[in-house]
Formats: structure tokens, sequence, C-alpha cells
């Protein structure tokens, strides 16, 4: 299967490693993954902000570089449901308006890809750890994606998942409302580290990296021994000599 | 008063209520009380069978009667008045006032007994009414203390003294009413009940505000759980039900469904204790109708929704979904919103009435986690309305920095070049403020970011090398 990686560019200009570990658990299910060059960034800094024009020039970008791939995944919800977006930011000019559709249908998020396109639900990872699960919001809001990240955890081997209370709270982070509301931010933020820290988990797992940055972010301020992993980084952890 | 709350800038307001520990709390607390609630009256009730298709009958209805809002109103307006009632268009919050306030002084009345409405809250009928010498009484519990607690404001649509506890409850009854009972809510119930009983009786005037008007038969539908609108409508022997525009339905049916949906949606009830319906009485012998009904009909600054983008944020059925599971709301309390709509819909729905000078800044009080849309049972899509208000904010209000920042970011995001170029550079450019893996100073945007947590180092290798390197069979490493 034909595999175009839409890194996103907070992987790319911060999380490598996560991008390396998503291109592995793939090759490891058979895909063949290639990289549009053209890439850059989905346009959400702009598109969130109000700044619908700039997004658009973001937005063309991206359809130029990823129209004519069989499948677009990439490792964040948040990306992705900006890629779903982009028809109807492009909805008053025709031809981009049907070319953003055509980018739109073949996106996925990491997870959502291995599980309802590859039907696969065991990447044969082994993680022995305490761990528990950050659900994002436009993840599950706006791809409506709630189950395809817990069925690939529920089968690594040695990690146990632990329910992680208002799991459905925001964050705080949201783009650029993490500078611009940054107290109210902080706060939510300190809610979820709470909400964290009380499940007794040693280890944070989330699918977006913007949470992530924002979660892991306060945690280290904060001094705390919880580590913050993307889920890539999970299924890519294999045993010593396994295939 | 009216619809703003409080003078102090936006982040003055934010600052104060982050420092309440009591009020987010209780913030907390209800929201996690209400969303188990909600969630038993409607997805998980068996009874009520698919939600989801409860939310769309929910869109369709509220959708459709917008769409044709002229025909309704004036098919509401024929049929209230057919039976004897007056109907009152009121352009702005002045006329509506103004109207009201001749109605009170052509019965000479004295006494004005109110059920919760906030249409009321928005036109500040409390002052205009207190204007022509009349004594206002709030008879909704909630409304009742926030009343003698010195006019203190609505903290939420749905239950307005939500930031207050019972201690402090049975404080104000003390301080203000001579109360002399303990915190326990039945207690204070009963003594607030106590007081009012008299008052229903003496009152020349009942005003209420109106959950959903019924354009078939010219009805008035009030929804509450403490029968106090029926005693403010069976009293007095005039009656002024005031409404937004928006506020109807086509006919019975559809009333069904959208009480279902705002009873459950609201406070996860099946439906509340009272559903009050009021027509004009056509017999002159009716012994429990009014002898005179008034009906308001507000427009002030709904009409501007009409036709545009916003015209959705006029579906809403106030059940305050959205209020309950938003996650700002939960940390800064319904007051620093500034206006008597907070929360998502307050968000979108005051700078329509209000304008953008006064609350330009709420569309951008959120994280666009989009809790608000999945809760709303009509189905507003509210985080999107946000952004649409941003773009609107950005292009009147936006600092010049920031319009560069965004204009750089489209030139940025076009250019793969230029991006390649920023990508390299940044580890360069970051390098002062790197301590183990990590920022915790950093130039502009990042200092905000880093005043609370950590921003991480930018890598230093270059992933689109890894890729080719790795597609060649090379090794892993960048």
């Amino acid at each position: 299967m034909k595999v175009s990686l839409f890194v996103t560019c907070l992987s790319e200009m911060f999380y490598q490693n996560v991008a390396k570990d998503v291109v592995e658990v793939l090759e490891r299910l058979g895909c063949d993954i290639d990289f549009p060059k053209g890439q850059i960034c989905c346009g959400q800094p702009a598109y969130n902000s109000g700044y619908r024009e700039d997004a658009q020039k973001a937005a063309k970008q991206m359809i130029a570089s990823f129209e004519n791939s069989e499948f677009i995944v990439t490792p964040s919800g948040s990306c992705a449901a900006m890629f779903k977006e982009y028809p109807d930011l492009l909805k008053d000019d025709e031809t981009w308006h049907e070319r953003a559709q055509t980018v739109a249908d073949k996106t996925y998020e990491f997870t959502q890809f291995i599980v309802n396109v590859l039907k696969i639900e065991d990447v044969g990872a082994v993680y022995p750890a305490r761990a528990t699960y950050h659900t994002s919001c436009h993840m599950m809001r706006l791809l409506k994606e709630t189950e395809a990240p817990f069925k690939l955890l529920a089968n690594v081997k040695g990690l146990e998942m632990l329910p992680l209370a208002n799991n459905y709270d925001c964050c705080g982070f949201g783009g650029t409302f993490a500078v611009k509301m940054a107290p109210i931010s902080e706060q939510m933020v300190d809610e979820k580290v709470r909400h964290v820290e009380e499940t007794t988990a040693t280890l944070l797992i989330a699918a977006d990296n913007g949470c992530m940055m924002n979660i892991k972010g306060r945690i280290d301020r904060k001094g705390k021994a919880i580590e913050v992993k993307h889920i890539a980084q999970i299924l890519n952890s294999r045993v010593e000599g396994s295939v | 008063m009216a619809m703003k709350i409080g003078s102090k800038p936006f982040f003055g307001r934010v600052d104060e209520a982050l420092q309440d520990e009591f009020m987010r709390k209780a913030m907390s607390s209800a929201q996690d009380r209400l969303r188990g609630k909600k969630m038993l009256a409607t997805v998980e009730d068996e009874l009520v069978g698919d939600w989801e298709e409860w939310r769309s009958a929910g869109e369709e209805i509220r959708r459709h009667t917008l769409d044709n809002l002229d025909f309704y109103l004036d098919q509401l307006s024929e049929n209230f008045s057919k039976r004897g009632g007056h109907v009152y268009f009121a352009a702005t919050a002045e006329d509506a006032t103004r109207y009201i306030q001749e109605v009170a002084k052509q019965k000479n009345a004295k006494k004005v007994t109110k059920a919760k409405s906030m249409v009321t809250e928005e036109i500040g009928l409390n002052e205009a009414l207190e204007e022509v010498g009349c004594e206002v009484y709030e008879t909704d519990l909630a409304e009742y203390i926030l009343q003698i607690d010195d006019h203190d404001r609505p903290s939420h649509i749905v239950v307005p003294s939500l930031h207050k506890n019972k201690e402090q409850i049975r404080d104000t009854f003390r301080d203000k009413a001579n109360y002399t009972g303990t915190e326990e809510p039945k207690q204070l119930a009963a003594f607030a009940r106590s007081q009012l009983r008299e008052t229903f009786m003496q009152a020349d005037i009942g005003v209420t505000g109106c959950n959903f008007a019924v354009a078939e038969s010219g009805t008035i539908s009030l929804v509450t759980n403490e029968g106090n609108a029926n005693m403010v409508t069976t009293f007095p022997e005039t009656q002024i039900s005031i409404m937004g525009m928006e506020r109807l339905v086509p006919t019975w049916e559809e009333l069904d469904v959208m009480t279902n949906l705002l009873s459950r949606s609201a406070v996860g009830q099946k439906i509340t204790t009272y559903v009050t319906n009021l027509t004009p009485q056509l017999e002159e012998d009716s012994v429990d109708a009014p002898k005179e009904f008034h009906l308001v009909i507000l427009d002030a600054g709904r009409s501007k929704a009409l036709g545009t983008e916003f015209q959705s944020a006029l579906h809403c059925i106030r059940c305050a979904a959205c209020v309950n599971v938003c996650p700002v709301y939960r940390h800064i309390g319904g007051h620093a919103y500034g206006s008597i709509y907070q929360g998502p819909i307050g968000a979108v729905l005051s700078p329509i009435l209000g304008g953008y000078e006064e609350y330009g800044e709420l569309p951008f009080a959120s994280s666009l986690c989009a809790a608000c849309s999945e809760a709303c049972p009509v189905k507003i899509p509210l985080h999107e309305q946000l952004i649409r208000h941003r773009e609107i904010y950005v292009k009147e209000k936006a600092k010049t920095s920031e319009k560069l920042a965004m204009k750089t970011f489209g030139i940025g995001a076009s250019s793969p070049s230029l991006f390649r170029l920023a990508v390299k550079g940044m580890p360069a450019m970051m390098k002062p403020f790197v301590k183990d893996d990590s920022i915790s100073g950093g130039p502009g945007p990042i200092k905000l970011w880093t005043a609370v947590r950590d921003f991480p180092a930018p890598a230093n290798s270059n992933f689109r090398k890894w890729f080719d390197n790795h597609k060649r069979g090379g090794g892993t490493d960048g």
C-alpha cells in the first residue's frame, strides 16, 4: 500500500523521533512510504487565529503536494482534521475546492489508518509500563476517531492502561490559545497534569504533538516523574531480536 | 446594567476569577455533576433511542423556523392578538423597556413579580421598572438570591447563582433578610418561599421570559422546576412576557421535541417539574388567566445575524449544555466573560448582540476543543463560529505585529525552500535558550509559553535527509 507521510511541522521541527517511528511502524505493516517534499504546515496557526487568507496559502501548498497520493497519513489528529477542513476553507474557488476534497478524502490520522484501513489492531509492540492516554480534542471531536488508539494500545504487550479522569477536557493547548490566553491555558494544563498524576501512571501517551508539547512542557516544568510519549513511539517499541 | 457585567478589561476579569478558588471549585464540580446527569438523560437513556437523531431533528426544526422567521413571527403575532393579547415588536432594548414602562404606568403598578428570564437581564428590565416606581421581585430561587445580594449578576444562563455556595447564601439571607436558619438547602428554599408567598398575591404585574412561543396557537411555553412561573402568571391581572425574536416553534409537535432537548440537555431531566403553556384567554370570565397579556418580541441585534454565517447562533435554546462542558468556563466562571451570556454561546452571541468593541476578545477565549459543538442539542457549530468571529475581529482590530507575523506565516507556509531555511536556522536561533533539550526562556510569544511550561528544543537533525537516506536503505541515524 502506498502511503504519503504528512509529518506535520511540529514533528519536523521538534519531534523527529516520532516521525521516524511512524515511518518504521508503517513500513513494518507493509506500507511503501513516500515523503512529498513540498509539505510544510497545515495552516492551522493562521486558520484558528482568524487569518483565513494566510491559511488558504498554506492549504494550497499542501494540496499541491499531496493530491496525487494514494493515502495521506499523519501522526496528528488535529492536522488531519485541518486537511478535512480544506474543502470548506476553499469553498469559494471551485477548482481548489475540488482539489481540496480529493486530499481531504484520503487523509487519515496514523492510528486511524492502521486500524480502519490496514485493519490491524496488534502491531506486535512490547512496552512494559503503567500508562494512561490523553484523548486529543480534534481527533475525538473533529475526526470523530475515538477507538483506534485504544484498540492498538490494548494489544501492546506489557502495557497496562489506566483510565484518565475527565479525559474529554481539553489540555489547554489550542495553538495560539496557549500564549494568547496564557493564564487560562495554564489552569487547564495544570488540571490535566493533576488528573494524569492521580492515575499513578508513569507514562502518558498521546497521539498529537501539540497536546504533547503542552502537557509535557508543564510536567517537566513541575519536575514530575511522568514520561510523555507519542503513540507511534510505543507502537514502534519491540523486544530486542523480534521482527 | 443590561447585558454587560463589570467594567474591568477582559484579562483583569480573568485574573480576578482565577484567584477565586471557591468559585472555581463550584464550577468544576457543577460541570462534572451536570455532565453526568446529561449523559444519563440523553445518550444513556434507552427511551431516547438515538440521541444524535434527536439532535438532527432539533437542528432541522430550528433551521426551518429561522429560515422562515418572518412567516412564523407573523403567525404567532396574529394568533396571539386574535385571542386578545397585545404584541409589541421591539427593535431595541430601549424600545422594549419603554413599552413595558408604559404598561406599568398605565396599570399604576407597584409590585412586579418575575420568573427567571435572561432576556429581561439583557434589556435591564428591573432597573427600568424601578425607574417608574415599581418594586421588582425575582421569584426564581437563584435569581432571588442574586437580587437580594445587592443585585449580583448571573454567572450561568440556567443556574444564575452557580458561583455561590450554600454557606454564602445563608450569610446573604442573614445579612439582607433577617434569616435565622442554617445553610441546609431545604431550609434556605423554605425561607425564600415564605418571603415570596405574600408578594405573589400582591403583584400587579407578572413578568416572564419565554422558552418557546408556539406560532400556530399563540402560546408562550415556560419550562421551570420551582413552579414560580405559575404563581407569577396566575395572580396578577396583567402579564408581560418577553422573548427574543428567534424563540419560537411552528407547532406543538415541534414544541415537544424542543422541550425534550432543552430539559435533557440543560439539567439532565426527562422533563422539568413544570411546563407551563399560556395563551391569552378569549373568555371575559376566565378565572385563572391574566386580564391583560402582553408579548414583547425583541430584536436588539438578533436580526443582524439573519442571512449571515452566524444565523445558526440564533438556533440556541439557552440550555447551557455548551457552558457545562467548556474547559475555559470551568476555570474562569461566568462573570469573567463580562456578559450575561457566558461560555461558548456567550462568546458567539455577545459580539453579535453587543459588538466587537465590547465583546471582541471573547471569541479568543476558547481553545477550539469543540466540546461545545459536540454538546449542543441543536448542533450549532459553535467552535467554527468562534473562528468566524476571529476572522472579522483580526481584520478590524489585530495588532500590526500579529498581522505581519501571520503574513510571514502565509509566505513561509507556501514556500518549501523558505520553510527548510527556517527549520534549519531554528536550532541556532534558539540555542541561547536551550538547556537539557528544553527551553525555559526565549523570545517573543515563546516567553508566554515558557512562563509556565518548558518548550522543546528544535531538532538538530534533518528529517528529510534521514528519510532520503532511509529510503536508500541507509541506517536509521539522521
